[in-house]
């Protein structure tokens, strides 16, 4: 097997995916005849690590479905390969692909849950499809049941569940047959806040404990900031940036990236401040400073420390501390004296502590 | 004429009236489930993607609905002769209500199928499901409910359609009323025909109702 250079280099990038569950090399997806065709895929380079939670995000119409459903085979490349645990996709045949769907369990924003079924029955539905017998199907929905939660549901019809019990059948029913991976497809889109915080600590506890490779696609910041350690993000069907979560998140290279965290954390100016902001200063004017807490920073008292340094004309314009893919994360964003002694103690005072930090421009 | 002879007719052409509907309801069903299972799930890109073969046999489904009952039960007289014996009688008018039966119940089932939600079938594809267990773990029992109110619905026109048959010698009800209530003027046997047929749909519209409500899990409340 040769690896393209590109998915070589993520591989180097990062060492903890030298294992991959799964690789995208080189995929186009196209749909449609010569004529009129829709390039839904475009040259995507992916890795997906053994044992880790990886999230793709994007905006509608980006490309995510289309790639989430090359894994499983539920769409076919045009160009390029998906290879699952060493398995080329694109190679199987009808039966291979049946056997393969039967290793990777999916979820879906609207649960896909039959109504005829009780919420016992649709979890028994993949055993029953893979041909296991009444008992050996009984010794497997009780305890995944029990997983998610839904004991006391058992019998009851999808209409008689809320939305985050209909997604914990569907989770336990993606986990009937043992999956080696699962692809979650906008799992918590169609749930409200903290059902879908509830939803996401499933899926973590599920990875931890039983070491569950997923692959999630979401147009919610919060899902990936909360519980994927890789991520990817895409914008019409290219992977623009792809790495560790925090590394991306912390310090997003791709235009993209930055107007979709733009959305969710303080990294951005409040609207007023970007009208009044010039990028040269002039006499009396105030410099504006974004700071970037980080790991260790993000524990210090900094702030007291600067305005110290400052000599306390400094004020605070925007801010904001969260956590992303488990480590703290602040911005803070301060005006001071654009005056050369001003700004000499401060940059002293950054180099020192290991800040980093960002000029915005200029405000009177 | 007699109660007890209007009775004993109302009972007699009611007996033939079930006959036919029943036997032609069973057989044109089973027959048109297949066909509406292959309607539903043989257009491009489906499960058993054959879109010409959809395509033709959608245009005999359509020329069979097309043409009217009275003219399809003349029209196959000889087909009729050749499978039941005869082109007279009960025994023979079932031959045309099955065969409108089949198209009819086709096209309906075609149609309950369609309302599934296609999520459905890609979750089912997603788990490894082949074609056919799609067919029969998702697409039937999600239809369930609707396909019985097909088969109610089926058995209502039959109702009606058998009414046609005594124009060949198919007795029943409708026959009972057109020779009796309108050819030799006898208003009372008319007004009971209608009144058993009113009550023979109301029932069977009733039963269906509460069968194809037993089925349907889709609006329980929790």
């Amino acid at each position: 097997m040769t690896i393209p250079d590109s998915a070589a280099d993520a591989i180097r990038h990062n060492p903890a995916q030298n294992d991959p569950m799964v690789t995208f090399e080189r995929v186009t997806k196209r749909f449609g005849n010569d004529e009129k065709s829709f390039v839904a895929l475009d040259n995507v380079d992916l890795v997906v690590g053994r044992g880790e939670i990886t999230g793709i995000i994007g905006r509608s119409g980006a490309g995510k479905s289309t790639l989430i459903r090359l894994v499983n085979g539920l769409e076919k490349v045009t160009s390029g390969r998906v290879v699952v645990d060493g398995t080329d996709v694109g190679g199987l045949g009808e039966t291979g692909l049946r056997s393969l769907r039967r290793e990777i369990g999916m979820i879906f924003q609207h649960f896909n849950l039959l109504s005829s079924r009780t919420a016992y029955d649709n979890v028994a539905l993949p055993l029953e499809i893979a041909g296991f017998d009444k008992a050996a199907i009984k010794a497997k929905v009780g305890p995944l049941l029990e997983l998610v939660g839904l004991a006391d549901r058992a019998s009851h019809y999808p209409s008689e569940l809320s939305g985050g019990q209909k997604q914990r059948v569907g989770i336990a029913r993606a986990l009937a047959t043992s999956p080696k991976l699962l692809l979650s497809d906008e799992a918590t889109s169609a749930l409200d806040p903290e059902t879908t915080q509830s939803i996401l600590a499933l899926l973590k506890r599920i990875n931890a404990e039983l070491g569950l490779t997923i692959l999630l696609i979401t147009h919610e910041m919060e899902v990936v900031k909360t519980i994927a350690s890789h991520v990817a993000v895409m914008d019409v069907g290219r992977i623009v940036e792809q790495g560790r979560t925090f590394d991306i998140f912390t310090a997003p290279k791709h235009e993209t990236t930055r107007i979709m965290l733009a959305a969710t954390s303080g990294t951005t100016l409040p609207e007023w401040l970007k009208t009044d902001l010039r990028q040269t200063p002039s006499a009396g004017d105030r410099i504006l400073v974004r700071l970037t807490f980080l790991g260790a920073t993000a524990f210090q008292p900094l702030t007291a420390r600067l305005v110290t340094e400052i000599g306390g004309d400094v004020n605070i314009l925007a801010g904001a501390i969260e956590e992303i893919a488990g480590e703290p994360f602040g911005t803070l964003v301060v005006a001071y004296p654009a005056t050369p002694e001003t700004i000499a103690r401060a940059n002293r005072f950054y180099a020192e502590t290991g800040l980093s930090t960002e000029v915005l421009g200029y405000v009177a | 004429m007699s109660p007890e002879m209007l009775f004993d007719l109302l009972w007699k052409a009611l007996l033939q009236t079930l006959h036919m509907v029943a036997v032609s309801g069973l057989i044109g069903s089973l027959i048109g489930l297949p066909i509406g299972i292959f309607l539903a799930t043989s257009g491009k890109g489906e499960l058993f993607p054959a879109p010409t073969l959809n395509k033709v046999v959608g245009l005999i489904v359509n020329a069979a609905r097309s043409t009217p009952f009275i003219i399809l039960v003349v029209a196959i007289i000889p087909f009729t002769r050749l499978l039941a014996g005869t082109s007279i009688g009960t025994k023979a008018a079932i031959v045309p209500l099955t065969i409108a039966t089949v198209p009819f119940f086709a096209r309906l089932v075609e149609a309950a199928i369609r309302e599934i939600d296609k999520g459905l079938i890609e979750a089912a594809r997603a788990m490894g499901a082949t074609p056919m267990q799609i067919v029969a773990k998702v697409l039937l029992a999600e239809a369930k409910p609707a396909i019985v109110a097909a088969f109610t619905m089926t058995i209502v026109s039959l109702i009606g359609y058998s009414a046609m048959v005594g124009a060949v010698g198919g007795g029943g009800l409708g026959d009972l009323g057109i020779r009796y209530g309108y050819q030799r003027f006898m208003p009372e046997v008319m007004l009971a025909v209608v009144v058993v047929l009113i009550v023979l749909v109301q029932l069977v519209q009733s039963a269906g109702d509460a069968l194809a409500r037993r089925f349907d899990k889709r609006n329980r409340q929790g």
